[in-house]
């Protein structure tokens, strides 16, 4: 028996080590390679990468800010500079702030999706009949074009649509239902209910992912120790994949700040759907107003970047920092 | 007892979730299926009582599936070698050589991951027009190979595996970097590519917004512009537009079943960089 554990526990060790010695061996090689190689010879690999991150990543960022200062229309020549005065119209004009309080619904059901995705992946992590079968077919919406998941739901949620028939079914009156997408006190629910139907498969498989890398040893030693599964969840899986919640946590959280595609060509953002890029794109595009929806984007920035900086500071993630 | 329970328990919420996922799936085929006088006169879950072809054949020939799928195909193409060429030769320059302000590109490469692409697109735009750009196919090629992080950081990670004494035996033999760039890393680097080509695949394949809004020339429609613009015209029939739907969704469908496991592969990949 002590023998046994004694082998599990080498296996676990070897494969817990086995990336550590390449990057040391290859630290002190590189000290040595690039020494002969010449200087510009990196450069010119990074020529091009570089000229393309700066000219369409860090460009425009730029650009925005300076735009988010002007009253610029997006075509006229003249850009007056206007000082604070877009950033004050936005936190001042309830319409538009309002924008916030529709990423909340997709925040909130960001959770939901990411307790279902834990749920199923703990579950399945288990020994389970056709888990193959459960597994692509709750991941699947994820790949879906988005365009499609839009038809697939608008007809879904319309009048004696899919939802209406599927309740109709379960013995509940036609009359009583609401217009799932025409009012404005459902539309987000419905909206955001339909995000959850297309991204817990990424999460899933994800979690799915990480808890399968955990060594089964683990998992024999805590049987013989008789632990239970809610204590095996506790104790093993749960820090184990602490990571990637972390990771996926602040996913959702700019992720619900950055809703789009969906309420776009659902509802184009109308009956209260609005979510912040919606508001930021028209603001641009149709009203012309790109000094105040710059000032509107460079806002998401700040936020997205605090949340991040947040999440960092709160756990520190080696798998990220790769500098 | 209690075991059994849970167990019952398990299956029904995998079976449960299955339902929710599959339902919205299945009705759509069935509408897809059914010809215009059967859809106006049967219940939204009854299936198909003649299957028909014909809205298929509609959705495809009316809302012009085949220069979307020529359109997307060629963006696609472009953009996923681009990737691949800029991508491993950005990831070689940072894996193998030592540089002076090496921390500091490494630290472009890390914020641009932070900046959320849609909103940007606001002042993207100005630089794509500035360049001519806009309305060609060239502006969406160049935003998906120029701002793709993800997948340097995937080479990265994956070339540290790659023995360095392989480079320095080719040096002693009188290889360039060059030459070991492309006959050495880029061959072994075949996992990493697979890996970059899926998720960048479905990505391109997928994307709305970049095409929406650089490419509004309706010969230029790749297939998701092409079957939101079908939307207008095609109003609430939704027996066509339930068929192009799933015109949309069946080439998803089948590299799905035959890539399961490099996808979900690809993706845990890609998502802790």
């Amino acid at each position: 028996m002590s023998s046994d554990t004694a082998t599990g526990e080498e296996i676990v060790l070897s494969t817990a080590d086995r990336p550590a010695p390449r990057p040391r061996k290859r630290r002190s090689a590189t000290s040595t390679a690039p020494a002969r190689g010449w200087p510009v010879t990196p450069w010119i690999f990074l020529l091009v990468p570089l000229a393309l991150l700066i000219t369409f990543g860090y460009v425009p960022v730029a650009n925005m800010f300076w735009y988010s200062v002007t009253d610029w229309n997006g075509v006229s020549k003249v850009k007056n500079f206007v000082g604070m005065d877009n950033y004050v119209e936005f936190f001042t004009r309830p319409e538009l702030f309002g924008v916030f309080r529709v990423s909340l619904y997709y925040l909130a059901a960001s959770i939901i999706q990411m307790s279902l995705a834990l749920y199923f992946a703990t579950i399945l992590s288990f020994s389970t009949r056709f888990k193959n079968l459960f597994k692509g077919i709750l991941f699947f919406p994820y790949l879906i074009n988005g365009v499609a998941i839009s038809f697939i739901f608008l007809f879904f949620f319309q009048p004696a649509g899919t939802l209406d028939s599927v309740l109709g079914l379960l013995g509940i009156s036609q009359d009583s239902l609401p217009l799932w997408l025409g009012d404005p006190a459902i539309i987000n629910f419905s909206l955001a209910g339909t995000s959850v139907w297309r991204y817990t498969g990424l999460n899933f498989v994800l979690f799915l992912g990480a808890i399968q890398s955990i060594p089964g040893q683990i998992y024999e030693a805590a049987d013989l120790d008789g632990a239970s599964r809610w204590n095996q969840f506790r104790y093993i899986i749960a820090p184990s994949i602490k990571p990637i919640i972390s990771l996926s946590f602040i996913l959702a959280v700019s992720g619900s700040l950055s809703v789009f595609e969906i309420p776009f060509i659902m509802t184009d953002g109308a009956n209260g759907s609005a979510t912040f890029v919606i508001q930021t794109v028209k603001t641009a595009f149709n009203n012309n107003k790109v000094g105040l929806a710059s000032a509107m984007a460079v806002v998401l920035l700040v936020i997205v970047l605090v949340v991040t900086w947040i999440q960092r500071m709160l756990v520190p993630d080696e798998k990220v920092d790769i500098a | 007892m209690t075991r059994v329970l849970v167990v019952i328990g398990k299956y029904a919420s995998l079976v449960l979730a299955c339902l929710f996922t599959l339902v919205p799936l299945v009705v759509l085929l069935f509408t897809g299926l059914k010809s215009t006088a059967e859809y106006a006169t049967s219940g939204v879950l009854d299936p198909p009582k003649n299957p028909t072809l014909a809205n298929f054949v509609r959705a495809f020939t009316e809302a012009k599936m085949a220069s979307a799928f020529l359109n997307t195909t060629i963006i696609l193409a472009v953009s996923v070698v681009g990737t691949i060429l800029l991508g491993t030769m950005a990831a070689y320059a940072l894996d193998r050589f030592e540089f002076r302000f090496k921390k500091t590109v490494f630290l472009l490469f890390l914020l641009a991951t932070l900046i959320p692409g849609v909103t940007t697109q606001v002042a993207t735009f100005q630089v794509v027009n500035a360049f001519g750009l806009y309305n060609t196919r060239l502006a969406p090629i160049i935003l998906f190979m120029g701002t793709d992080i993800i997948s340097i950081y995937i080479f990265i990670q994956f070339m540290r595996s790659i023995p360095v004494s392989l480079d320095e035996a080719a040096t002693v033999d009188g290889a360039n970097h060059w030459t070991i760039y492309s006959k050495i890393i880029l061959p072994l680097l075949t996992p990493a590519i697979a890996t970059v080509v899926i998720i960048k695949g479905i990505g391109i394949y997928n994307e709305f917004y970049i095409p929406f809004l650089y490419m509004p020339s309706r010969d230029l429609g790749v297939i998701s512009t092409s079957l939101q613009r079908f939307k207008g015209p095609m109003g609430t029939q939704w027996e066509v537009l339930s068929a192009g739907a799933l015109i949309v969704i069946i080439p998803t469908l089948i590299v799905f079943l035959a890539l399961q496991k490099y996808i979900y592969n690809g993706l845990s990949a890609g998502a802790v960089k």
